[in-house]
């Protein structure tokens, strides 16, 4: 098994395509940043518009923490369409190359390829968020320096100690990897019903757009099903910029992505052994 | 000894298509074994499902006498295969290809070997470049490679032929010959080509419509007096008139203004032109073909060949 996930890495890491979500997270960041420098400032004073009126704020307010926030709000859909990139294609790219069939020629049991798939996707997913936090907080911190954050909400904002904020992004990192892997489950159980990776890609996509419309529309009807949708969970990590941290709402959030995932995975094994080859 | 490779009853249906339909044969060790049918006659799917691609509806498969269903990953150790064509990870090299699905063969394979397989098939020199720049004759050669890399008993080949030009069928022609001849493999070839099948295999399999119809050896098979012979002359109504009282005549078909067709035995072929010049004709061609669509229509159109099985 290890030697599958050392050769499944090997495939991925090789093939220039892998790279593109790297690239497309270092653009999309880079724009924002580049934006901020140049008018972040009147940015930051339509936004506190209301909050200046009534309270009187000093300090560095533009700084890195407040625009790594920013950048991450900002990339709530992007980020899973990056994941899907990759583990979309992880069966379906396999069966459109042809290698599946000379793959499972080998002796290899097809559980054993779809939970190496899916380690190769959730690692795939860290590396990610890990460069996310890299380019989104690190290199924002470089160019707009520290400071208390201000995490601006739709009727409260909160202000956090500079000393107390880092801790908080860490854990939020961690809370969006578990996030991305449900995500990636989703597109490997697409992937196993599919010959081609585009249908799986899209497929996501269309899923995680469609059930985060739902998460977010305030109707009687969806409010009964939006505490099971994963979309509605998968924005738990923001609860960590809140104070007090609502701990049993995220807890409970970390639980049902996890039952998710599980259920995604478990899903994927059962119909791949099943499945006729034919591509 | 129990055959290599053992197939009972086999039936497998695709929705309302019935790709193979209660198919058995068996393949023992040292035979190159053809497999022999027009496209969707079900050879793929039966050799996917020797491979546990496809999951039969019903029947077994056995390797080496064991249900492969009981011990596939066991069994599978003792099998190399190209299923249609051989493809790989283009973006990867192919001594990388090689690396890695010899990697995955359950045995560990020094680079001494990987080295000696790619010499066997021709690529030595070229393992280095990227797959996407190889041509399909090198890519067909490489997974040949990656088949028998690790030393199975028994090679599956689909088709391998598929997509390459007359000097690439050639060359694999002659590697199949060598695999069997010098290194001692079990082949099963399939091919929808009966020439192809006649020029490699020891015993064949034809099957039509996922039935079988007809197995044994190739040379007892395919009964040279069916050799279709071309025959192009000067048009000439004397002649025809001479051929329907002659002894040829139970042979002859006319297929258009000069063209004549019997369907006999090659070694007929100076007594023909002979009594041809004789009778006045002017011969323009005289050629002879065992092509597999008359060979197959006549095996399929005669019902007591339909059931013959040497």
């Amino acid at each position: 098994m290890i030697q599958l996930l050392r050769i499944e890495l090997y495939k991925i890491f090789k093939r220039p395509r892998t790279y593109i979500s790297f690239g497309i997270v270092t653009a999309i960041t880079t724009v924002i940043q580049v934006a901020m420098l140049s008018d972040g400032k009147s940015f930051l004073g339509f936004a506190l518009q209301g909050i200046n009126e009534q309270f009187d704020i000093h300090g560095n307010i533009l700084n890195g923490y407040l625009v790594a926030y920013i950048i991450l709000q900002s990339l709530l859909i992007h980020i899973p369409l990056l994941v899907a990139l990759v583990a979309g294609d992880m069966l379906a790219g396999e069966a459109n190359l042809g290698t599946l069939r000379l793959l499972l020629t080998r002796p290899v049991s097809r559980s054993q390829l779809v939970l190496v798939k899916f380690f190769a996707s959730f690692l795939y997913t860290v590396l990610l968020i890990i460069w996310l936090a890299v380019v989104a907080l690190f290199l924002s911190l470089l160019l707009f320096g520290k400071g208390d954050m201000i995490n601006l909400k739709s009727d409260a904002f909160v202000m956090l100690l500079q000393g107390d904020v880092m801790w908080r992004y860490a854990a939020a990192f961690l809370f969006a990897i578990l996030a991305m892997t449900t995500i990636a489950a989703m597109s490997l159980l697409l992937s196993a019903f599919a010959d081609n990776s585009i249908g799986p890609i899209i497929s996501t996509m269309g899923i995680v757009v469609v059930l985060t419309i739902l998460s977010n529309l305030e109707l009687p009807l969806f409010n009964l099903i939006k505490p099971y949708l994963f979309t509605t969970h998968m924005i738990g990590w923001k609860g960590f910029f809140d104070d007090p941290v609502p701990y049993a709402a995220i807890a409970r959030s970390s639980i049902i992505l996890v039952v998710y995932t599980v259920v995604f995975i478990s899903a994927t094994i059962v119909y791949f052994n099943k499945k006729d080859i034919r591509s | 000894m129990a055959p290599i490779l053992e197939v009972e009853h086999l039936s497998k249906s695709f929705k309302t298509f019935k790709a193979v339909d209660d198919l058995s044969f068996a393949i023992r060790r040292g035979e190159v074994y053809g497999f022999l049918g027009q496209n969707g006659a079900g050879k793929s799917t039966t050799m996917r499902m020797a491979l546990g691609l496809i999951f039969p509806d019903s029947g077994r498969i056995c390797i080496n006498g064991s249900e492969f269903n009981n011990s596939r990953r066991h069994l599978l150790r003792s099998i190399g295969a190209i299923i249609e064509r051989p493809d790989m990870y283009g973006y990867l090299s192919g001594w990388e290809n090689l690396k890695i699905f010899a990697a995955l063969s359950g045995s560990s394979i020094p680079a001494a070997r990987l080295h000696e397989v790619l010499d066997i098939v021709g690529l030595k020199g070229r393992e280095k470049d990227r797959v996407s720049a190889y041509s399909q004759g090198m890519k067909q050669r490489l997974g040949i490679a990656i088949a028998m890399a690790h030393q199975p008993d028994l090679l599956i080949l689909d088709e391998p032929t598929n997509g390459l030009d007359p000097q690439g069928i050639a060359e694999m022609r002659a590697l199949i010959i060598s695999l069997s001849k010098d290194h001692g493999k079990t082949i099963m070839i399939s091919s929808h080509l009966l020439y192809e099948i006649e020029q490699v295999a020891t015993n064949m399999l034809i099957i039509h419509k996922g039935k079988k119809i007809s197995e044994g050896p190739v040379q007892q098979l395919l009964n040279p007096d069916d050799t279709l012979t071309e025959v192009a002359i000067v048009p000439d109504d004397s002649i025809t008139a001479q051929l329907t009282v002659s002894a040829w005549a139970k042979y002859v078909e006319r297929t258009g203004p000069g063209l004549l067709v019997f369907r006999m035995n090659p070694a007929h072929t100076p007594a023909l032109n002979k009594w041809l010049v004789d009778a006045g004709a002017q011969v323009q061609s005289i050629s002879s073909k065992h092509s597999f669509e008359t060979y197959f229509l006549n095996i399929t159109s005669d019902t007591t060949a339909a059931h013959r099985a040497i």
